[in-house]
Parts: structure tokens; sequence; C-alpha cells
């Protein structure tokens, strides 16, 4: 394997794993915290979608204006976060770290008969951009660099295996208390709404996609300090807040 | 068109829940928030701040508003 094949493989591999654990992390919380079903329909019709687009549009795939892709899909996200991040404060400060069986009584668990359109949206919205970001690499390292089959295969590879690890560990996830992981994957898709929708404006990042990480800290701090808040409001003793 | 009326009711409902949600008062300042960090952009100012910053104020906005409500 020559020298350039190598790098353009690991690099379309590095930066597709990077899209890929958003798009694992963002399926993994809704499908833990609404339920499994309709996630994984949701997942899997994104997949759908993304696989027409990238056989139809192919090359030509960097015409899509995909700053407009993440204002539109980064503030729905946003919007939807922060209603979550503010019902997981409230019940977290309400119920403390309530176990699996009390969640399934008054959870956010879809228990109709038929889709959760919620969730669905939510793992569909999730693929499509982040599956359409993978795209955008390979297409732009493979043709650049005239490797084009690495590339591609750099890119499945890193969706292959790190939807395979979230998928090892999405057990683990549903044994986390619902009215925590509400409150965790609210600090998530605020986190990635936020990053996205500013990316969609132009916006640049003091530290690039290292800002994810910021974004996270800066959230989940808040949360903590509201969870206190309200706990201490809810026992009386700070009735002001 | 009673029927029409009624589904068209009904997906505008889901849509306008799904969105909004709660309290419309965090769609709103997310809306806010970004048309002020497209106008300081335009003005070459670093905005990226903006949004983090009043997702934070408002979420706590919207949780004092919640618990007026409830007592």
């Amino acid at each position: 394997m020559s020298s350039s094949i190598t790098f353009v493989f690991i690099t379309t591999f590095l930066a597709s794993t990077v899209e890929a654990i958003e798009m694992v992390t963002i399926v993994v919380g809704v499908g833990a915290t609404r339920g499994w079903r309709s996630t994984l329909i949701g997942a899997l019709s994104g997949f759908a979608v993304l696989v027409a687009i990238v056989a139809v549009a192919g090359a030509a795939l960097n015409a899509i204006p995909i700053g407009t892709l993440r204002l539109v899909v980064g503030t729905l996200l946003l919007i939807f976060g922060l209603q979550w991040f503010r019902k997981g404060v409230m019940r977290v400060a309400a119920r403390g770290f309530a176990g699996v069986r009390e969640l399934e009584e008054h959870g956010e668990r879809w228990e109709g008969p038929g889709m959760d359109w919620t969730a669905w949206l939510l793992a569909f919205k999730g693929v499509v951009l982040e599956g359409l970001e993978v795209a955008f690499i390979v297409v732009t390292f493979g043709a650049t660099a005239h490797h084009l089959g690495w590339a591609v295969i750099g890119g499945v590879s890193a969706v292959v295996i790190t939807g395979a690890v979230g998928f090892g560990i999405h057990h683990s996830v549903t044994r986390i208390p619902r009215t925590v992981l509400q409150v965790i994957v609210g600090v998530m898709l605020t986190t990635f709404g936020t990053f996205w929708s500013l990316e969609g404006l132009g916006i640049e990042w003091p530290a690039g996609d290292g800002a994810i990480l910021g974004l996270l800290s800066l959230y989940l701090l808040t949360a903590l300090a509201y969870i206190t808040l309200e706990r201490r409001r809810l026992l009386g003793l700070n009735p002001g807040v | 068109m009673g029927r029409v009326a009624y589904w068209i009711k009904g997906f505008g409902l889901f849509w306008y829940h799904f969105i909004i949600g709660d309290d419309w008062l965090l769609a709103a300042s997310v809306v806010a928030g970004l048309i002020v960090t497209a106008v300081l952009r335009a003005a070459r100012v670093d905005a990226w701040w903006v949004v983090p910053l009043l997702a934070i104020v408002m979420v706590g906005v919207s949780l004092r508003r919640t618990s007026r409500r409830v007592a």
C-alpha cells in the first residue's frame, strides 16, 4: 500500500469516525430514552435516503449546501435539546436518580401502538446529516487524492465500527436512570445543535471541532447547577429561584 | 372538508409540539440568538458565545416560569 493510499485511508477513517460518533451518540441516546423500535426505523430510513442521495449525486455531492443543512438541522436539534434539558433538570431535581422501573411508569418512553415520530425524526436527522458529512469527507479527500475507492473504504469502515461499538454499549446506556439519561441526551442535543447551527451561519469556533467538548462541559455544569437550585427550591431552601 | 381541516390541524399541532414544545420562549430565544449572531457576524464581531450564553440563561428563565406556573 503506497503512502498516499495510507494517508487517504487513515484521514478519511479518522475524520469519518468523528462524524460517526456524533451520529451513533444521537441514535443510542434517543433509543435509550424513547425506545428502540422507532429510533432504529428512523436510523435505517436515514441510511436509505443517504444511500439514494449518494447514488444519485455521486461526486456532485459537494454541490449540496451543507451550511444551510447544518443551520436548519442544528436549530431544530438545539430547540429540541433545550426542551429535554429543561425537563430533565426538573425531573432529576424532583425525583433524584430514579430507577428504570420508575421511568417505565412516568418516563418519555413511547408505549403507543404506532410509530414514535419524535424518535424516528431525531434518528433520521442525525443519520442523514452526519452521513452526508461522512460522504462529503470521502468525496473531498478521495477525489482530491485520486483514491476514491480507499476513501470510501475508510469512511464506511468508520461508520460500521462506530455503529458496532454503539450497539455493543446500548444495554449499558439503558441501565442509566431515565431521568438522568434525559438530562444527558438533552445536553448532547443542545451541544450538537449549538455547534451545527452556528457552523451553518459561518461562525468559526475557537477550537474547531474541539469546541464540542467545551460546549458539552459547559452545558453539563449548567445542568448540575440548575438541578441544585431546583432541588433547593423544592425543599423550600431557596423559594425565590 | 371537515376531515381535511381536522387532519391539517392535527399535522400542525404535531409540528408545534415537536418543535416548540411546552415553552415557546426557548424556541423563540434560539431563533433570536441566531439572528443576533448573524447580525454581529455581518458586523465582523466574533459572536460564537451569544447562543450558548442565551441558551443557559433562557433554560433558567424557563425553569423559573414553570415553577411559578406550578406554584
